[in-house]
């Protein structure tokens, strides 16, 4: 097997796509557009038939990159297929093909078809090298390119200003937390002479854990997790995300919600050498998953965008996910990270149906009553909402029971972690079913506005719409793994065996630092079974509390959301302008920096200072010269005069030093 | 030709001046082929020096050696002695590869004067490569000031409204460095032969002799060169011609200015300032002297950013953006270990490809609608697709995107500031981010968006022309970012020297584990105090 083909085989598609695909018809871009990637996904699963079957490590050389030789540094154009990238590798390339698929119906009427192939490829080709990379290097190479094909998707309908800038916006916030990403790296080069993740995570493992205060290891997990921050939408860095719901649907279900943003979940995971030894930084990553969980959550609470809606659906899930990594459950998160790729995808999608049903209304408020119209659409977003929520049997319920569980257990005060999270699935259960009963049931509310319209395609037979089989299969698969995807991840308690942890177990366990740290990552030496159950049973009822609760507010008495929101009308004003952060970074970041560089840096001090000087003193050097000039006047009395001044000077110095 | 090769690519732009004055000045299209003729020879006959040099890359000292010290007038005993290392190799390269894009590029842009500005373009092109190559300083000087004068006249003649101020200004501006440096190389030659008694302008026998000035000489020498060469890059707060030189210049003589005539700076810190001030530049015995440099850099990095960043003007935006480039730079020079010094002079590689595009990208809008106020555009991508996407690559090249040329550089420049001082490091990778900003800001007000103004609806797209001047960078860019050993390896020995020779207890390997744990070291320079 080859691994370096995984990344390469999109890329091929790009360039074929970006260089010549102007002159292609629609169908020959998405037959290119879709070959690539596809090849890509059967390579992949041709290599994970080998794989499982005696999982192992295997590390690949494309090149040797090495620039400057000194030391024992050097760095390799090198992939690495272990348990954690073959499972990336599969989630990347199976959800990234089925959207793929689904592009091919939703583009279909947009201009730059072959662009957006182009694009879409492209971030295809970063995406599998920061998962394949077998050193930061080059997992920050596809870290920062999955960046660049972001800003290039999100900004796709750049005549719209909000797209361009939520694109802008979106690499800028992300490079903010490439520096902390990029300072790890110069420590890990000046202390441990490598960043090939064997070689470091053997180093790590030969220094003892910061337990005492923090030291090296605990300034590179906090470096990193601010890497981290920006890839995967956590406090503080997440303001980009909500904003690159501008990008078309299918971006937003590829990038921002099944890939791309976990990253920074992967990354943590890859480092667990690192975490494990540095308490601190360990402490930090759950409390700021955590926070973003729950802060999120609210946010997501009252948005009328649906995509918004989503959006921070998923910076909320992706808290949980660096939660538990925060924890030392890895594989807790690993799982999450999977069954989230399914789930969410399939609600973005499944939102960009209904949004192409209605011909582009993405407010809520404009919805209604759709089950009727979109069937398909209606039972597979079921489906992934009953899955987030965590409604027995459905996959979310598993992930999200099991990094509960562990926080829980995390130390002495996991508990807060555990209610924090467990009062989050109550408002995820809320949101996800506000966002189903608004969309699918009553009536439907276009405006009068849009009914005329609505009316006018009614007239050319364009009620609202099912969309294309090539859009719907992408549900219907996405639909099933979203309902049994979580099956392979069932907990012993329930009469499962745990396939998924046993599987990344060798990844995770290796690095643990403490022996507490080794009973905790090891499943078979949990404590007993009842509580665990316990804890199930506490996570179902949350989320028929919440799923109650909206049916209650959104389907029976649909006057009650605004009489709760004009009784606490503070409170929702700020929810629904997000805690006004965005506002807040423009006071107190953005409009400083430009207003200080233009009148203090540029009109203060290189106009008004530097070359003021400058100016004044050439002026003053001309105006010396215009006096110096006049002496030579061509009057030969004025020169005589000026000999015999010249003269008598020199005579009152002589007499002036002879008098000394 | 071997023997003689630096002779032949320094004269081949000289020759054609000399042809040029020949035809006369009516016949504008002849005077363009012949130019470019001698222009396209110039980048050719430099060809054959890559695999040449590529052989003798491990060798130490100056190869392709021509002439010797003190035979061109032996009273005073100067020379004509050429002469290259890996340093000054690299630069020719890009001087010969920038000098035949700029006047490619200038076959529409120029209609008036057509012959003098040929004719002094190529003379401005055997002096740039003449002062890479000179080995005696004398020679040297003569290049040096051979420069000034055609650039001169670039800005003053063919430049825009206020070109006359800016052309001043740049001349006055480089001339007081140049007294400066003057005045500097008088003393060491003096002293020379006062330690050896033989008078010599000869580089290489100064080497030997400079570095035993005590400290309160030097010190002094170090600062006249030193502020002579800050003038050039320019450092902060010497900059403030740069972006009125740039604004003023015709497109091709911006090219040159920021891809050669700025390396000038950065290439008199790497041959002189380092190898014969040692003593100055000790960090253990003098740390305020690096200590100083470096803020300047640091400053140079942000402050050229943050103003860049809200400039209206899109040259004036590049050309700070140049002072934040170049202060990566020198922050690499004067981390003086040999990440920093090969990622500057791979910077230096680097700005001169990017930037040099990037000029040439603003003054094909320029050659369109005359403006170059960002408010007048909007939209361009729908209009000028093929420009857009190489644009977006430029750019891309020039914020430090991975598997582009900037990164690489950028990337060992902070490794190699590291080392040193994590402050150092941690106060220039802001100056990456806001790369970012300004560069896709810049973009998004250019050519995102709908086509608002009227003017821009009909613009056209590149000529085969332009996209020909584009190719090699941006083949150059992807090579560098994919695959930068090679290039590294040719300035691997000179800047071991370079390192040997200002910090000789430094001998251990750059990159080597130092002993792991102490997470905040103490260390000898903190950046800012």
């Amino acid at each position: 097997m080859i691994l370096w083909l995984i990344p390469i085989l999109p890329i091929i598609g790009a360039a074929i796509n970006g260089l010549l695909g102007r002159k292609f018809s629609n169908r020959t871009v998405a037959a290119i557009g879709l070959f690539f990637p596809g090849l890509a996904m059967v390579y992949t699963w041709w290599i994970a038939a080998q794989f499982f079957p005696n999982p192992h490590t295997i590390v690949q050389t494309f090149y040797d990159l090495t620039w400057i030789k000194a030391g024992a540094f050097s760095v390799q154009y090198g992939f690495q297929l272990d348990q954690l990238s073959m499972l990336m590798a599969l989630i990347v390339t199976g959800v990234g093909f089925l959207i793929h698929v689904y592009s091919v119906g939703y583009m279909a009427h947009e201009g730059g078809y072959y662009r957006f192939f182009s694009y879409l490829n492209l971030f295809m080709f970063f995406m599998l090298t920061l998962v394949l990379a077998d050193n930061y290097l080059l997992m920050f190479v596809g870290w920062e390119g999955v960046g660049l094909a972001s800003y290039l998707l999100i900004g796709f309908f750049f005549l719209r200003d909000s797209a361009s800038a939520a694109g802008k916006k979106a690499f800028i916030v992300n490079r903010i937390g490439d520096f902390g990403f990029l300072i790890a790296l110069f420590l890990m080069i000046q202390h441990f002479g490598t960043l090939n993740f064997a070689q470091v995570f053997d180093k790590v493992n030969g220094l003892p854990a910061e337990t005492a205060g923090a030291g090296l290891l605990t300034a590179i997990g906090l470096l990193l997790l601010l890497g981290a921050t920006g890839k995967s939408a956590q406090i503080p860095l997440y303001v980009w995300l909500p904003d690159a719901m501008e990008g078309p649907t299918p971006v937003s279900a590829l990038i921002h919600a099944a890939t791309m943003v976990t990253a920074g979940v992967y990354m943590i995971s890859r480092s667990n050498a690192v975490f494990n030894h540095a308490p601190i930084a360990m402490g930090a990553v759950a409390i700021i998953g955590c926070a973003t969980a729950f802060f999120a959550a609210t946010i997501g609470l009252v948005q009328h965008d649906i995509k918004r809606v989503l959006a921070y659906s998923t910076v909320s899930q992706l808290g949980y996910m660096v939660m538990a990594c925060g924890v030392a459950a890895y594989s807790a998160g690993m799982f999450h990270l999977m069954t989230h790729a399914f789930f969410k995808a399939l609600l973005f999608l499944g939102a960009g149906s209904v949004i192409h049903a209605l011909g582009g209304e993405q407010d809520m408020r404009k919805m209604g009553g759709l089950r009727k119209y979109i069937p398909v659409t209606f039972w597979t977003m079921t489906a992934a909402t009953l899955a987030i929520s965590g409604f027995p049997g459905f996959s979310g319920f598993f992930s999200k029971d099991e990094i509960l569980y562990r926080a829980y257990l995390h130390g002495s005060w996991g508990w807060i972690l555990w209610l924090v999270g467990l009062i989050t699935a109550f408002l995820t259960a809320f949101y996800m079913f506000r966002l189903w009963f608004l969309t699918f049931f009553g009536e439907y509310r276009g405006d009068q506005g849009h009914d005329q319209h609505a009316g006018r395609e009614e007239h050319h037979g364009h009620a609202p719409h099912e969309s294309p089989k090539v859009m719907l299969i992408p549900l219907v698969i996405l639909g099933i793994l979203s309902v049994a995807g979580g099956w392979i991840g069932i907990p012993k308690v329930m009469g499962g065996s745990n396939h998924f942890e046993h599987y990344l177990a060798p990844i995770f366990e290796q690095h643990a630092a403490t022996s507490a740290q080794a009973a905790e990552a090891e499943p078979t030496a949990e404590p007993s079974g009842p509580p665990e159950l316990l804890f199930s049973v506490a996570a179902t009822l949350t989320a028929f509390a919440g799923i109650g609760l909206a049916w209650l507010f959104y389907y029976k008495r649909r006057d009650l959301p605004e009489k709760l929101a004009a009784g606490l009308h503070g409170a929702y004003v700020t929810l629904e302008n997000k805690y006004f952060v965005d506002e807040f970074y423009g006071a107190a970041v953005v409009k400083p920096i430009v207003l200080g560089s233009t009148y203090l840096l540029w009109k203060g001090i290189d106009v008004g200072i530097i070359d003021r000087t400058l100016n004044d003193s050439a002026d003053a050097a001309r105006d010396v010269s215009r006096g110096f000039r006049h002496m030579q006047s061509g009057n030969i009395r004025s020169y005589a005069g000026w000999v015999a001044a010249g003269a008598a000077a020199v005579v009152v110095f002589m007499i002036w030093r002879g008098a000394r | 030709m071997y023997n003689h090769i630096l002779s032949i690519v320094l004269f081949t732009p000289l020759l054609g001046a000399l042809v040029l004055l020949l035809i006369p000045k009516e016949q504008k299209n002849a005077i363009r082929w012949v130019a470019n003729l001698f222009s396209l020879a110039g980048l050719l006959i430099s060809l054959p020096l890559i695999p040449w040099f590529w052989a003798l890359r491990t060798q130490s000292g100056f190869k392709f050696i021509e002439g010797a010290p003190n035979t061109w007038i032996p009273s005073i005993g100067a020379g004509y002695y050429l002469g290259i290392d890996g340093i000054s190799f690299l630069l020719i390269m890009l001087t010969t590869l920038l000098g035949w894009i700029s006047i490619l590029s200038s076959w529409n842009a120029i209609q008036d004067r057509v012959k003098e500005y040929y004719v002094w373009f190529l003379v401005l092109q055997t002096g740039m490569l003449g002062v890479f190559m000179a080995l005696d300083f004398f020679l040297f000087f003569v290049f040096w000031e051979a420069m000034l004068v055609p650039m001169y006249l670039l800005i003053g003649i063919w430049g825009g409204p206020r070109k006359l101020y800016a052309a001043i200004k740049f001349f006055l501006y480089t001339l007081l460095g140049s007294v400066l440096m003057l005045l500097a190389i008088l003393f060491l030659y003096f002293h020379h032969h006062t330690v050896t008694g033989a008078y010599t302008f000869s580089i290489p026998e100064l080497y030997q002799t400079a570095p035993q000035i005590p400290y309160h000489y030097a010190i002094w020498l170090f600062l006249a060169f030193f502020i002579g060469f800050a003038i050039k890059v320019p450092m902060f707060p010497f900059h403030t011609w740069l972006p009125d030189a740039h604004v003023e210049a015709p497109t091709a003589g911006s090219v040159i200015l920021a891809g050669v005539l700025l390396k000038m700076g950065t290439y008199g810190f790497m041959r002189f300032s380092l190898p014969f001030f040692p003593q100055v530049l000790d960090p253990i015995a003098h740390p305020a002297v690096r200590g100083t440099i470096i803020t300047l850099s640091i400053i140079g990095i942000i402050y050229g950013a943050l103003v860049s960043l809200v400039q209206k003007d899109m040259k004036k935006l590049v050309a700070y953006s140049s002072v934040s480039h170049l202060g990566f730079c020198t922050l690499g020079i004067f981390a003086l270990n040999q990440a920093g010094l090969s990622g500057s002079l791979l910077q230096q590689i680097n700005h001169g490809i990017s930037t040099g595009a990037l000029f040439l990208i603003v003054g094909i809008l320029y050659e369109r609608r005359h403006t170059r106020e960002i408010a007048e555009y909007g939209g361009i991508s729908n209009v000028m697709p093929v420009y857009a996407t190489i644009t977006m690559i430029m750019f891309l090249s020039s914020m430090g995107l991975p598997l582009l040329n900037g990164f690489i550089g950028e990337f060992t420049i902070l490794q190699g500031a590291f080392i040193e001082s994590k402050a150092w490091a941690a106060w220039a990778i802001p100056g990456v981010v806001l790369a970012a900003s300004y560069l896709l800001w810049l973009y998004q007000r250019v050519f995102f968006g709908p086509v608002n103004n009227p003017k821009n609806e009909k613009l056209q797209d590149l000529t085969p022309r332009e996209v020909l001047c584009f190719v090699p960078l941006i083949l150059l860019a992807f090579w560098i970012g994919l695959y930068p050993k090679p290039i590294f390896q040719i300035m691997d020995q000179p800047v071991q020297q370079i390192v040997q020779t200002v910090r000789p207890d430094l001998n251990k390997p750059v990159l080597a584990q130092t002993p792991i744990p102490s997470a905040a070291q103490a260390l000898p320079v903190e950046a800012g105090k």
